[in-house]
């Protein structure tokens, strides 16, 4: 009996009915996929991603060169070279991330007492060559000033759990 | 000898000593700011309370004497109440700045915060603003970052001498300032920084750059003058960031000089960093192999009978290394035209005691009279100086001056005797004539400090003479005592002397050398970093300039050998004591430049005269060989004394101190960028004042 049985099953090709039953039931379930890169899933507020260098409103850049970020940064992916600027406060005049070395662990972020080093919502800067990924202070600044509105945005978020 | 108790161990300790010192001892560590070695107890800071028994309140111990049966708790509830109270007090009007601070990192308050204090803080009020002050182009200041321990003010007082510091108003309208905005007139304000127990008086020139994290520490020896101190190299990657003092008892303490600490910036600037050749009048930059190959065709072109036409110099900074192997190849040339006192000091030969400061630095304190002869330590060897004054200010101690200083008026840090300008002042005290002389035979143990202003000169053998006169017929020399002394100038100058870097049958002094090129007698000549004698006498001699900065002697030079600087070797070094000292190395010479006596010891090869070491160990053995005082590190022996100096007439002139300027006086300052800004300033006193335009530092 169970020869027949087998047998039958081949021959209708049951199995092939099975699972187009179980794709075809999946027109009516709820869809789970997005369609990337024109949709995108939901990010927490803390999520790391790319460096960013935050200014204050007023336009001053916040990094006041006290190198904690440096010092804890488990890859040693961050250098810093500071000086007194025209005004005499303190400033970098080299801000370098080496996002090949980066482990995105956002040590740099806790760190930082003045958030100015940020791990900001973007994920995509994906680049051809390597030497793109070395980051200077110019471009970090740029992140800053393009992601602002998004990082003050998670900043407020986390805020009371912080 | 009370015997006290802290916490439940028991300790005899001298009469005089206070709780914390107690403590101390025995190793148990009690917090404090304003408490310091070295400095009078002010008790002002209330960190270093503990607990006493049978005392109504805790107690201060930097300025509790200790007492017979005291028993003190240091960790009990009420000591670590009073602490943290202390401590709460202390952050009130302390800015919460620590990422923008310089201090971060080495803090005391930083550290002592986390120890002992609240890690919160439950003051609400509007903290304290204070304006910042000018102290000079080498202190910068923070003054809102001001705890008021006034450690600045009683060492400005107390150790350099310059009473210039105070602190002004009451209560929390307390300020430290200078009460005119000038700057500090001491060459000993960096230190201001190392006793700031916070950031409120930090290194300007070091401002922003580093944390102490970052820095590379090497322990090495100044070269800066003929102290010897021992530093502390901070560096990062290749450059040398800082110089800080480190401790050692019988040298510097822990002090330093301003031109030790700041010149630094002037090892990065003018630096040779490969070999030139003077092709058509012009130097050009050329490889090492030609640089040697010009200079052997020189030598070659000058014939068998050579050894009298070439001569070498070593300079102010010269390591013993580079000097024995310098030596050891002009002997091997057959010259004995070589000298090591640039400044032709008339010193030097067997009687080791002749030319060092036999009395020891440390040995200052023990005695009770001085003759300072054609000297001015506060420029020359301004630890020396600083030790004079601990001394002077311990009292019972004459000090008489006999030029060296540009007059009576001079500022030393301490009140002396000007017993006139020059040797026939010191004929009188030789011959009993003079007031003074019978200060120093009254004395027990008297020192006499000769200068280079009163040897260096025409009839310096003349008053060494006289000097050791003087130091016989007044008991200074006896078994357990030598008050005869030297003061170099020079860091390479004993070490010189040590290895014999002199003259030898028949050869000629620097005096001699500079007339000898004049008068084409000498065609080739030598410079080990030598840039203080007269370049423009050489005439035409074909000059080689080994050295680690562009000056006088580059520029005159028709080769350069790039050497490296004193941060850049592990070289020995001997102070004016006769203290052999180790320097070590925190960073490679720049480009090209090798380390001195590799760069000899390639191009003795080149003359087919190889000297007979090939590493740094084999040089320091055969360097211990030829002078067995060099392999006694650290150790002092007693100089042999003899009948050095020459009977003769001396001159009338004046003894006069050759620096005219402290900040400017080697090459590597000359370089600095800091130590121009400072001569500027300070020789002309009219651009003495500067304002930081009511700034609290705190902004940002």
């Amino acid at each position: 009996m169970s020869f027949i049985k087998t047998n039958l099953r081949s021959l209708l090709l049951w199995e092939i009915v099975e699972g187009m039953a179980l794709t075809f039931s999946y027109m009516f379930k709820k869809r789970v996929t997005i369609n990337y890169p024109y949709e995108k899933g939901p990010l927490s507020p803390r999520f790391r991603g790319e460096h960013a260098l935050r200014r204050y409103p007023n336009g001053e850049e916040r990094c006041i060169a006290c190198k904690l970020c440096e010092a804890i940064c488990p890859a040693q992916a961050i250098t810093i070279e500071a000086e007194p600027r025209d005004d005499g406060s303190r400033r970098t005049t080299r801000y370098d991330i080496d996002m090949t070395k980066c482990i995105y662990c956002g040590y740099c972020e806790e760190a930082c007492p003045v958030d100015a080093i940020v791990e900001g919502p973007n994920f995509e800067f994906a680049t051809e060559s390597r030497e793109e990924l070395f980051y200077d202070k110019d471009k970090l600044l740029a992140n800053g000033e393009r992601w602002e509105r998004e990082i003050a945005a998670n900043l407020r978020a986390d805020a009371p759990y912080r | 000898m009370p015997t006290l108790t802290i916490d439940g161990q028991e300790i005899t300790v001298e009469a005089n000593t206070t709780v914390l010192q107690a403590a101390e001892e025995l190793g148990i560590e009690i917090p404090r700011f304003c408490y310091h070695d070295r400095l009078s107890i002010a008790g002002n800071c209330r960190m270093c309370l503990v607990e006493m028994e049978r005392a109504p309140k805790p107690i201060a111990s930097c300025a509790m004497p200790v007492g017979e049966g005291m028993v003190i708790h240091t960790t009990s509830p009420i000591a670590e109440k009073a602490r943290k109270g202390a401590m709460e007090f202390l952050l009130i009007n302390h800015p919460l700045d620590c990422p923008i601070c310089d201090q971060g990192g080495e803090c005391d308050l930083q550290d002592q915060a986390v120890a002992y204090g609240r890690n919160d803080s439950r003051f609400d009020e509007m903290k304290r603003a204070v304006n910042d002050k000018y102290l000079g182009p080498l202190v910068a200041t923070t003054m809102t970052r001001c705890i008021m321990c006034t450690r600045c003010v009683r060492f400005a007082t107390e150790i350099a001498g310059v009473e210039e510091l105070g602190a002004t108003y009451r209560g929390e309208e307390t300020q430290i300032s200078t009460y005119i905005e000038e700057a500090l007139t001491s060459e000993l304000s960096g230190n201001l920084v190392d006793v700031c127990p916070v950031g409120a008086l930090t290194n300007q020139a070091y401002a922003f750059t580093a944390r102490p994290w970052e820095l590379a520490k090497t322990e090495s020896i100044d070269v800066h003058d003929a102290v010897g101190c021992n530093i502390r190299i901070d560096c990062r990657g290749a450059e040398v960031l800082r110089v800080l003092p480190r401790l050692h008892e019988d040298v510097n303490e822990e002090w330093l000089s301003d031109r030790s600490r700041y010149a630094v910036d002037g090892l990065a600037l003018q630096r040779l960093d490969q070999p030139y050749v003077r092709v058509d009048g012009k130097l050009q930059p050329a490889a090492w192999e030609t640089a040697f190959a010009a200079i052997k065709a020189r030598l070659d072109g000058l014939g068998e009978d050579r050894g009298g036409k070439i001569a070498a110099i070593a300079g102010d900074m010269a390591d013993a290394e580079a000097m024995l192997a310098l030596k050891e190849m002009f002997t091997a040339l057959g010259s004995p035209n070589i000298d090591c006192r640039q400044d032709g000091a008339k010193i030097g030969g067997k009687h080791r005691g002749g030319y060092l400061f036999n009395s020891s630095i440390a040995g200052i304190e023990d005695a009770d009279a001085l003759l300072l002869v054609g000297c001015n330590p506060r420029t020359e060897a301004t630890l020396v100086n600083a030790r004079i004054r601990k001394r002077w200010l311990a009292g019972g101690f004459k000090v008489g001056v006999i030029g060296g200083t540009s007059g009576p008026g001079d500022d030393l840090t301490y009140k002396y005797d000007y017993l006139g300008a020059g040797p026939e002042t010191l004929s009188e005290i030789a011959d009993g004539s003079h007031a003074f002389a019978k200060v120093l035979a009254d004395a027990e143990r008297p020192m006499i400090i000769l200068g280079s202003g009163a040897i260096a000169r025409d009839d310096g053998a003349a008053v060494l003479e006289l000097a050791r006169n003087v130091a016989e017929k007044n008991n200074m020399i006896s078994a357990d005592w030598n008050g005869f002394n030297i003061l170099h100038r020079a860091a390479s100058r004993v070490g010189g002397l040590d290895l014999g870097f002199l003259p030898g049958d028949g050869g000629r002094d620097v005096a001699g050398i500079v007339d000898g090129a004049g008068k084409g007698e000498i065609d080739l000549i030598w410079l080990l970093g030598a840039d203080e004698i007269d370049m423009a006498g050489l005439g035409n001699a074909f000059v080689v300039y080994q050295g680690h900065h562009g000056d006088a002697g580059a520029h005159r030079a028709d080769v350069i050998l790039p050497g490296a600087a004193y941060t850049e070797k592990d070289a020995t070094w001997v102070n004016t004591e006769g203290r052999v000292q180790l320097g070590r190395r925190a960073a490679y010479p720049p480009g090209d430049a090798r380390e001195d006596w590799t760069i000899l010891r390639a191009f003795s090869a080149i003359l087919e005269q190889p000297l007979p070491y090939d590493d740094l160990q084999q040089l320091r053995d055969h360097m211990v060989e030829a002078a067995p005082s060099m392999g006694e590190i650290d150790d002092v022996a007693p100089g042999e004394m003899g009948a050095f100096g020459v009977a003769g007439d001396v001159g009338a002139e004046a003894f006069v101190s050759p620096i005219d300027d402290y900040y400017l006086a080697n090459a590597i300052c000359r370089a600095s960028t800091v130590m121009a800004d400072c001569s500027r300033l300070y020789t002309d006193t009219t651009t003495n004042t500067g304002s930081t335009g009511g700034a609290t530092g705190t902004n940002g």
